[in-house]
């Protein structure tokens, strides 16, 4: 099947089987492989990518089914090569993360939440990871680093 | 929706495909193997909302988030909002849609609940309508005939002025599947007293139940409870690994009592 995908600000054209998942299209056809495959089955978030600017679960999409909309990955976050995007910094300063399997989803969710919410509460940043699985049982620091996040966006462009 | 009927009769192990949230998991498990899926997210018009005087109508395809981000519902049919809220998780809610939930008849979506308790319709391809009390009829089975299309889910709106709704659940996690859950919708009279009653259990039963409390209309509804007792006592329990039958039973219960206490307190608000 020929699709056009439009990831991270680029239309690529693939070939995939009509049943690939919009997962493995990402991975393995594109090589983006900080999409993570962890249970495959919609239970963990860890594939999650944003899907017209919102959290999705890309295990959970055919390829077929995300032609014509805007998907965004981990890789497409970054401001520059090189670079990590505010909300990255805040995982990396407050240890938001430890083994790193669920970060792109929850980094991904963190960037969502914080574009619809600027000043989200704890409890609206507990909602929006909901459907993110941690195993190493870092959710503290990572409610943490999305409120870091969210305290220095509310800055970057106050003098 | 020409076109997906017209695949769907000429294929019977074809099978539809709306916000992929149950199926798509279903495929990677090997659960099913459809020889061909016919996606119907992309048909004009399927995912309306439509919010009218003395109804609403959600089409199939409906994202459950936009049923989630509507406050005109949310004030049209108070009960399904409060409901949303516990349908999976804010990713999930985005891809999945009011149709697929209700054609799945998992025992314990909140949407098949609040639509029996409700007393909505579910509409069928050809003009017709089901009533939701009789569209499910077994875990994972409907009256949905076979090569049918559900289009969408009709709900009366609820015009008493003093009304009030509850919902509430148990689940192993926020978001995980619900081991009981009821749902409310009560209006009062002038007096206070009871005018209409629906309360229905999800999640415990094999499918959404009303539950018969016609013995509460007209009462203060604060003697409720050896009412609720005795219309969950004939009722067949489910029990499974994460939850016994006589768990479920006593969740019902208490749930019931819950969400009967919410409704009447926010009824008791409305003046």
């Amino acid at each position: 099947m020929q699709l056009t995908l439009h990831v991270n600000g680029a239309d690529h054209a693939i070939d995939v089987d009509d049943r690939t998942s919009l997962l493995d299209a990402l991975r393995d056809t594109l090589g983006l492989k900080g999409t993570h495959a962890g249970c495959e089955h919609g239970v963990c978030g860890t594939c999650t990518v944003l899907l017209n600017g919102e959290p999705v679960r890309s295990c959970l999409m055919l390829a077929a089914q995300a032609e014509g909309e805007v998907v965004t990955t981990i890789e497409g976050v970054t401001p520059a090569p090189g670079e990590l995007s505010v909300v990255q910094d805040s995982f990396v300063e407050t240890h938001g993360m430890q083994c790193g399997y669920c970060t792109p989803g929850m980094v991904l969710t963190a960037h969502a939440l914080l574009r619809a919410n600027p000043a989200p509460s704890r409890a609206e940043i507990v909602e929006a990871i909901s459907g993110n699985l941690c195993r190493c049982t870092g959710y503290g620091q990572i409610v943490e680093a999305i409120e870091l996040a969210a305290q220095r966006l509310a800055r970057s462009n106050t003098p | 929706m020409a076109q997906a009927l017209a695949w769907m009769a000429a294929d019977p192990d074809a099978r539809l495909l709306a916000g992929g949230q149950t199926l798509m998991p279903m495929l990677a498990m090997r659960l099913v193997r459809p020889s061909k899926l016919i996606d119907i997210a992309r048909i004009p018009g399927l995912d309306r909302l439509e919010i009218a005087a003395d109804r609403v109508e959600l089409g199939a395809t409906l994202r459950q988030v936009a049923v989630e981000r509507s406050a005109a519902l949310a004030e049209a049919v108070p009960l399904l909002a409060k409901a949303i809220r516990f349908v999976g998780h804010p990713p999930t809610r985005r891809r999945g849609t009011v149709g697929g939930s209700l054609a799945n008849a998992d025992p314990a979506a909140e949407l098949a609940l609040v639509a029996v308790t409700l007393g909505a319709e579910l509409l069928l391809h050809d003009g017709s309508a089901v009533a939701a009390v009789d569209f499910f009829l077994a875990p994972m089975t409907t009256a949905l005939p076979e090569g049918a299309m559900l289009t969408g889910l009709r709900i009366a709106r609820q015009s008493a002025p003093r009304r009030g709704t509850g919902f509430r659940e148990v689940a192993m996690r926020a978001g995980d599947y619900a081991l009981a859950s009821a749902a409310c919708e009560v209006t009062l009279d002038a007096a206070g007293r009871c005018a209409s009653l629906r309360l229905g259990i999800g999640g415990a039963t094999p499918v959404p139940t009303l539950l018969p409390l016609a013995a509460l209309l007209g009462t203060s509804l604060t003697e409720a409870k050896p009412a609720i007792a005795a219309a969950l006592a004939p009722l067949e329990m489910m029990s499974d690994g994460n939850a016994g039958a006589a768990y479920r039973r006593r969740a019902a219960q208490a749930l019931a009592e819950q969400v009967l206490a919410d409704a009447l307190a926010e009824a008791m608000r409305c003046n």
